[in-house]
């Protein structure tokens, strides 16, 4: 049974989303992480840019696949987690501490929209 | 004795029908449409022996005409040391299939390996990969890295000044993956930096140029890299690797990406191919670079070892997300290359293209001082001028005329481009393989045509 944390949102692609004041943390879950398997290298997103919902925003690499990240809400790009350039393994030592990048600002009505934790626990049980 | 190409007799066949339960060939292609099969035998002619193909291409092989080459346009006459020939041949070598099993292909690795410190030390890049199919192959990979560096871009810029068979290549690709390939006008025979800054927007990606260019002149890429980056865009410069001897490299230019051919390096002119691509890249862009890339390790008892490595970007791994469709190299070829630098050095590679930049300019020299030629702009080149002829006949006439003395004068440019604007074009290339005396043939013969 993959760990589900109460306090966050999750996307149906397997990203959950923190926030704090006017920033939006996004990493992936446990499930995804656990799925990857040892991850060997994460693609951190350009700061500075917009994305979109729903849109392809960097790569992750295990020793299994290379899989899209899926940006669950819209909005900048104000920092990517740069401890991840080099220690990769941090994801799967703890995904829920250890977050990809950060937005703001983010798109609160689309954060509304997301799975909280019951959801997405039942969301889980259905794959 | 004589005997068919085709191993299998009629009782093999019985016996592998029988063991998989058919009673017939046309049984076992039974599931294939009445349509698909052939109603006739095939009409080509009936098969021949080994000695009757020996002769017919023997036949066919003594009509061609042999001359002293001052060929070039992308392929070169360079002098090549008999090793290369000798240890690529190696059986190890020319059977060794993909290298996929590390602990069964050290030799190989290390082979691939070599190759790729050597384009990195020439090129001045951080990381090559284990080659390409050829130098155009090489300029729509870099495209590709372009394309999937910038978000929401899809053009990429090409000096017209590039080889034509790469912009060809590139323009195909570009058809296929939906991508823009704008050309960058030249000006006097090399890039116009003035167009090229009318050019850039946020749509492109990046800019690919050539030098020694499609007229065997040196570019000026002075300020490129910084304007490009400062659009998010990429730069890729495509160079002849022995020209990297005397010439500013990639690197030194501030290019992401260097690419080329590395025919110049050891592999021999064969009618035009194959060759051998090379593409090299900064640290920033080495999850980007396409194929193989082999890397050196340690086993478990920490020896030096060799293995493939980075190749999430190949499409077994990233599938339709894949921004590469390269899944193999071109490892004899590039073997070639390598025992070809291993063989010369550092100082021979140096000295094969300062001869090559000295006979080159003697003989430019002298047809300058001919009437009814022109070398039309005053830029520098390495090995290859563009010779350009006041007329049409002119030219035709020195070309049959040299030609009559065992001398192919060069290349014209409309050939490969198909351009009545570069009619009147004949690329000259002079690689150190030509001796005084041929310099001096071809000159008289060019004063005898054009006086």
């Amino acid at each position: 049974m993959s760990k589900i944390v109460e306090s966050l949102r999750y996307s149906k692609d397997h990203e959950w989303v923190r926030i704090e004041g006017d920033r939006a943390f996004v990493g992936i879950s446990d499930h995804a992480q656990s799925e990857l398997g040892e991850i060997v290298y994460v693609e951190l997103p350009p700061t500075g840019e917009r994305y979109e919902q729903g849109e392809e925003i960097s790569t992750v690499e295990s020793v299994k696949a290379a899989s899209p990240i899926i940006n669950p809400i819209a909005g900048v790009v104000v920092e990517a987690n740069e401890e991840l350039d080099g220690s990769p393994e941090l994801i799967n030592e703890d995904c829920y501490k250890n977050h990809l990048y950060v937005l703001s600002p983010f798109d609160q009505e689309q954060y509304d929209g997301l799975l909280d934790a019951d959801q997405y626990k039942e969301f889980l049980a259905t794959l | 004795m004589i005997y068919p190409y085709i191993p299998h007799t009629n009782e093999d066949r019985r016996a592998m029908l029988e063991a998989i339960g058919v009673k017939s060939i046309d049984e076992l292609f039974s599931v294939m449409g009445e349509d698909l099969l052939l109603e006739d035998s095939v009409p080509i002619s009936h098969g021949r022996t080994e000695d009757e193909v020996q002769r017919m291409i023997d036949s066919i092989a003594q009509r061609n005409v042999r001359g002293i080459p001052f060929l070039g346009a992308g392929c070169y006459d360079h002098i090549v040391p008999s090793t290369v020939k000798a240890l690529s041949s190696l059986p190890s070598f020319v059977t060794a299939y993909t290298p996929y099993q590390a602990e069964m292909s050290q030799g190989l690795l290390q082979a691939i390996y070599e190759f790729q410190s050597m384009i990195c030390e020439i090129t001045g890049m951080d990381v090559s990969n284990a080659s390409l199919y050829d130098g155009a192959n090489a300029a729509v990979e870099a495209a590709g890295i372009m394309i999937a560096s910038k978000r929401k871009a899809n053009t990429v810029l090409v000096s017209s000044t590039i080889h034509p068979f790469a912009l060809r290549v590139l323009n195909t690709w570009a058809a296929g993956a939906d991508h823009v390939i704008s050309v960058v006008p030249a000006k006097e025979g090399t890039i116009d930096l003035e167009s090229l800054e009318g050019m850039l927007d946020d749509s492109v990606a990046g800019l690919i140029v050539q030098t020694p260019n499609r007229y065997g002149l040196l570019e000026d890429y002075t300020g490129i890299a910084d304007r490009l980056h400062e659009q998010k865009s990429l730069f890729a410069i495509m160079a002849d690797p022995l020209s990297l001897a005397l010439q500013r490299t990639p690197a030194e230019w501030g290019a992401d990406i260097a690419i080329g051919d590395t025919q110049a390096l050891g592999l021999p002119l064969a009618f035009g191919g194959p060759s051998c691509g090379y593409i090299a890249v900064t640290t920033a862009l080495m999850r980007r670079i396409p194929g193989r890339v082999v890397g050196a390790t340690v086993d478990k008892e920490g020896r030096r070892g060799y293995t493939l490595t980075l190749q999430a970007r190949e499409q077994h791994i990233k599938r339709e997300r894949a921004t590469s469709n390269i899944c193999s190299n071109q490892a004899l070829a590039a073997l070639m290359t390598t025992i070809h630098l291993s063989s010369l050095g550092w100082d021979g590679m140096v000295e094969a293209a300062k001869q090559s930049y000295a006979k080159a300019h003697y003989l430019a020299y002298h047809l300058a001082q001919l009437p009814g030629v022109t070398l039309v702009w005053d830029k520098p080149f390495w090995c290859e001028f563009p010779l350009i002829f006041s007329d049409a006949k002119r030219m035709r006439k020195f070309l049959q005329e040299l030609r009559n003395e065992g001398i192919f004068a060069g290349v014209r440019l409309s050939s490969l481009t198909r351009k009545a604007s570069d009619e009147l074009v004949l690329l000259v290339a002079v690689t150190e393989k030509r001796s005084r005396e041929e310099l001096e043939i071809y000159l008289a013969a060019a004063r005898r045509v054009l006086k």
